[in-house]
């Protein structure tokens, strides 16, 4: 089962590194990390997407919880959430294929953020499944390049991982 | 403001060296160099903090770690950056891997250089970080007291482990001064280890408990750091409970009670590893159903409802799946256990079904009278068992033992009967060849007048054999029982049974005069090869208070450690000698 996992981290240097060589000491997977920042300056959110079976989930969080630097954490996926991924695509658009490329992304709600002569790149916003739905309706377009930010989540309603 | 207010100015070398003093820190074990020297410096202008300088920074790690489990205050090892701190890190995986509190303070190049490949460089947060509990490193020499606080802080409270603190050289210039003052007690909003346990679990747990027909209390190392050998006993007594405790755990419970089943696990004694198969309820206390401990963890206890007492939550349900857990630190636990049987016993509900519990007992008699620790006697060749039973004699049972990693290890878990906490000490979890010597001398440096025995053999003695240097230098008169069987004894034994005898570089060619060896170190050696040499030999070694002796005793080359689980099997599947099988 994927799961995400969205944790609180004191913004210290080392403390990404203990977080990831976790997952690569004990053999768990990651499908995506994205991290940054937040509001208060001396933490950092981390939003972790992990896959395993519930013995497995229970492990990582109570590993993950573990270390010193970790201050809270939720597994998301528990509860009601809204995942959000930003995905930007470069395609070769030239000719007839330009009118298509701009439907298509009009459809995924995507937006042109720039543009060549021969190019497109388009920034398209949801969730994961969202996000590799439009690489496969851009099959028959030249992709030059995709990249992704993993995904960031948060909960619905009054809930909140905070301090 | 008086002068009397004012807060001493002292470099960040000599806040380091205070703040050991001021966390009460007698000993540090290590090995001085180039990133070390201001701190070193500082070490030599006090007589408060004692350095122990060893011959090879492992064995520093090893004597911390010994003096921890003894003691159960934290080691302090200081080691330099690059190979002294690398040196050092088998030993604070063996601490880890126990979890044993130390704090390890290693140097670094200065900060500058970092990061530039510059001179006996090496990043040792990030070598040591599967390793630790957890590691830092200091920025700005005006935090060094606070992070020694927070190392100590992390390294001791919770499930312990080792912490290592980092320290670039610039961070301990001897001009650079800043103004002292050690932090009474830390608070860190990331880290506020659970201790006393869910009182409704609690409540749950003796419930079940109370209603078991043939339960199990099984402990471990977890009941020694603890401090809860007391609480284990009263409770066990109490409810007429069988207990077995782990490798790491021997001593919680006394080993010549007439309730104590031995050791369970891989070469647990039959009875232990027949009770925990065949048990209704298992309570766990302080244990991690360690493999060593479960075998095929699919088979393991069918049957058996598994109450598990943790201070750490990854411990509960990580192996084997536990069904009621109980979060905390196991003295408060139990002692709120005890105080809700003291509740119950006034309604004169607190017991188990009498009638089932002593058919339990009978069927356990019955086990003990399959194997009962039975060896093969011979009068032309020592036996290792023999050596032991005898050292359990001369000691009258009160020694402090250390191990190394091998059959003797096995022999003196079975054969030393351990009747308090804290005087066993070996290497259990990360199982280090090397540990046993220098483990001795952590404990004898503390405990001058005790008898301080390191029972080895000839392969791991080698591994720190050196050692003996330090103890030259610092007088420390332990008692070194070498089983000499000319094998690398564990390794041959899994040969013999699983690969026909193919004894691949297990055996020990071109083996040192051991007697000599420690006559060369100035110590005293003796040799035994005869089985009516041991009992003088022990006498005289034992007599010999103050000294070091090395015996070097020569035993059955052909001896195997059984009981055997069966690899893969079930608890209670085991081979009990070499032509037995359950």
């Amino acid at each position: 089962m994927r799961h995400i996992i969205a944790v609180l981290l004191e913004n210290e240097s080392g403390a990404l590194a203990r977080v990831v060589g976790l997952f690569a000491q004990r053999g768990y997977n990651i499908d995506s990390l994205t991290v940054a920042a937040t509001e208060d300056p001396t933490m950092s959110r981390l939003t972790l997407v992990t896959r395993g079976d519930d013995q497995v989930i229970e492990q990582i969080t109570k590993q993950l919880h573990k270390l010193i630097e970790v201050v809270k954490l939720v597994d998301l996926s528990e509860s009601a959430h809204i995942e959000r991924e930003l995905m930007m695509v470069k395609v070769k658009a030239s000719g007839e294929q330009r009118e298509e490329v701009k439907r298509c992304a009009d459809i995924f709600r995507g937006q042109i953020i720039d543009v060549s002569p021969t190019t497109y790149t388009i920034q398209v916003v949801g969730t994961s499944d969202k996000l590799e739905a439009f690489i496969e309706a851009m099959r028959n377009t030249q992709i030059l390049e995709v990249v992704r930010t993993g995904v960031s989540g948060i909960s619905r309603g009054e809930k909140a991982l905070a301090l | 403001m008086s002068q009397q207010n004012q807060p001493e100015m002292l470099s960040g070398g000599a806040m380091l060296v205070r703040a050991l003093h001021d966390e009460g820190v007698e000993y540090v074990y290590g090995y001085p160099g180039g990133a070390v020297l201001h701190i070193y410096d500082a070490l030599f202008q006090q007589n408060d903090v004692k350095h122990v300088l060893v011959r090879h920074e492992q064995a520093a790690t090893h004597m911390a770690d010994a003096y921890a489990r003894a003691s159960g205050k934290a080691g302090v090892v200081l080691v330099t950056s690059g190979p002294g701190a690398t040196n050092a890190v088998t030993g604070i995986a063996t601490a880890y891997m126990d979890s044993i509190p130390m704090v390890v303070i290693c140097g670094q190049v200065m900060s500058h250089l970092i990061g530039d490949d510059a001179f006996q460089e090496t990043d040792m947060l990030g070598i040591s970080r599967p390793i630790v509990k957890h590691n830092m490193s200091v920025r700005n020499p005006a935090d060094i007291p606070e992070m020694v606080k927070k190392a100590f802080y992390i390294a001791q409270s919770g499930r312990p482990g080792p912490v290592v603190l980092d320290i670039p050289k610039d961070m301990t210039m001897p001009n650079q001064k800043f103004p002292y003052s050690y932090p009474k007690d830390i608070k860190l909003r990331s880290y506020n280890p659970n201790a006393k346990g869910h009182p409704g679990q609690i409540k749950k747990a003796l419930q079940t408990l109370l209603a078991a027909k043939r339960p199990v209390l099984y402990s471990g190392g977890g009941v020694i750091l603890g401090r809860a050998s007391e609480e284990l006993t009263e409770l066990a007594r109490r409810l007429n409970l069988p207990v077995t405790n782990t490798l790491m755990g021997l001593g919680a419970y006394p080993a010549s009670d007439e309730q104590f089943i031995g050791m369970l696990g891989m070469h647990g004694s039959y009875e232990a590893n027949q009770a925990m198969h065949h048990a209704d309820v298992i309570f766990a206390v302080g244990a991690r159903f360690d493999d060593r401990v479960t075998n095929a963890t699919k088979k393991f206890c069918p049957n058996a409802t598994i109450i598990h007492i943790d201070i750490d939550p990854a411990s509960i349900s990580k192996t084997v799946n536990a069904h009621v857990p109980i979060v905390g630190l196991v003295k408060p636990v139990l002692q709120e256990m005890l105080s809700q049987l003291d509740k119950q016993d006034s309604k004169s509900q607190a017991q188990l079904d009498q009638t089932a519990l002593n058919q339990w007992w009978q069927q356990i008699q019955q086990w003990r009278e399959v194997h009962g620790g039975r060896y093969e006697q011979r009068s032309d060749l020592l036996k290792p068992q023999a050596v032991i039973e005898a050292v359990h004699r001369h000691t009258k049972g009160e020694a402090y033992v250390t191990s190394d990693v091998g059959q003797h290890q096995m022999f003196a878990a079975q054969y030393y009967k351990f009747d308090k906490p804290n005087r066993w000490i070996n290497s259990g979890g990360l199982g280090t060849m090397g540990f046993g010597l220098p483990a001795a001398m952590g404990v004898k440096l503390h405990y001058p007048d005790a008898e301080v025995v390191c029972v080895t053999g000839e392969g791991s003695i080698q591994m720190n054999i050196q050692e003996l240097s330090t103890c030259k230098q610092y007088g420390l008169g332990v008692k070194i029982i070498n089983l000499n069987n000319g094998y690398l004894g564990m390794v041959k034994q899994w040969q013999d049974m699983n690969y026909d005898s193919r004894y691949s570089s297990s055996y020990m060619d071109s083996l040192p005069d051991f007697v000599k060896l420690a006559e060369a170190y100035g110590h005293i050696g003796i040799r035994v090869t005869r089985p009516e040499e041991l009992e003088p030999a022990l006498e005289r070694a034992f007599a010999l208070k103050d000294r070091l002796v090395f015996l070097d005793i020569h035993i059955d080359p052909k001896e195997h450690v059984y009981p055997m689980q069966v690899p893969g099997g079930a608890m209670n599947d085991m081979f009990l000698s070499k032509t037995e099988r359950t």
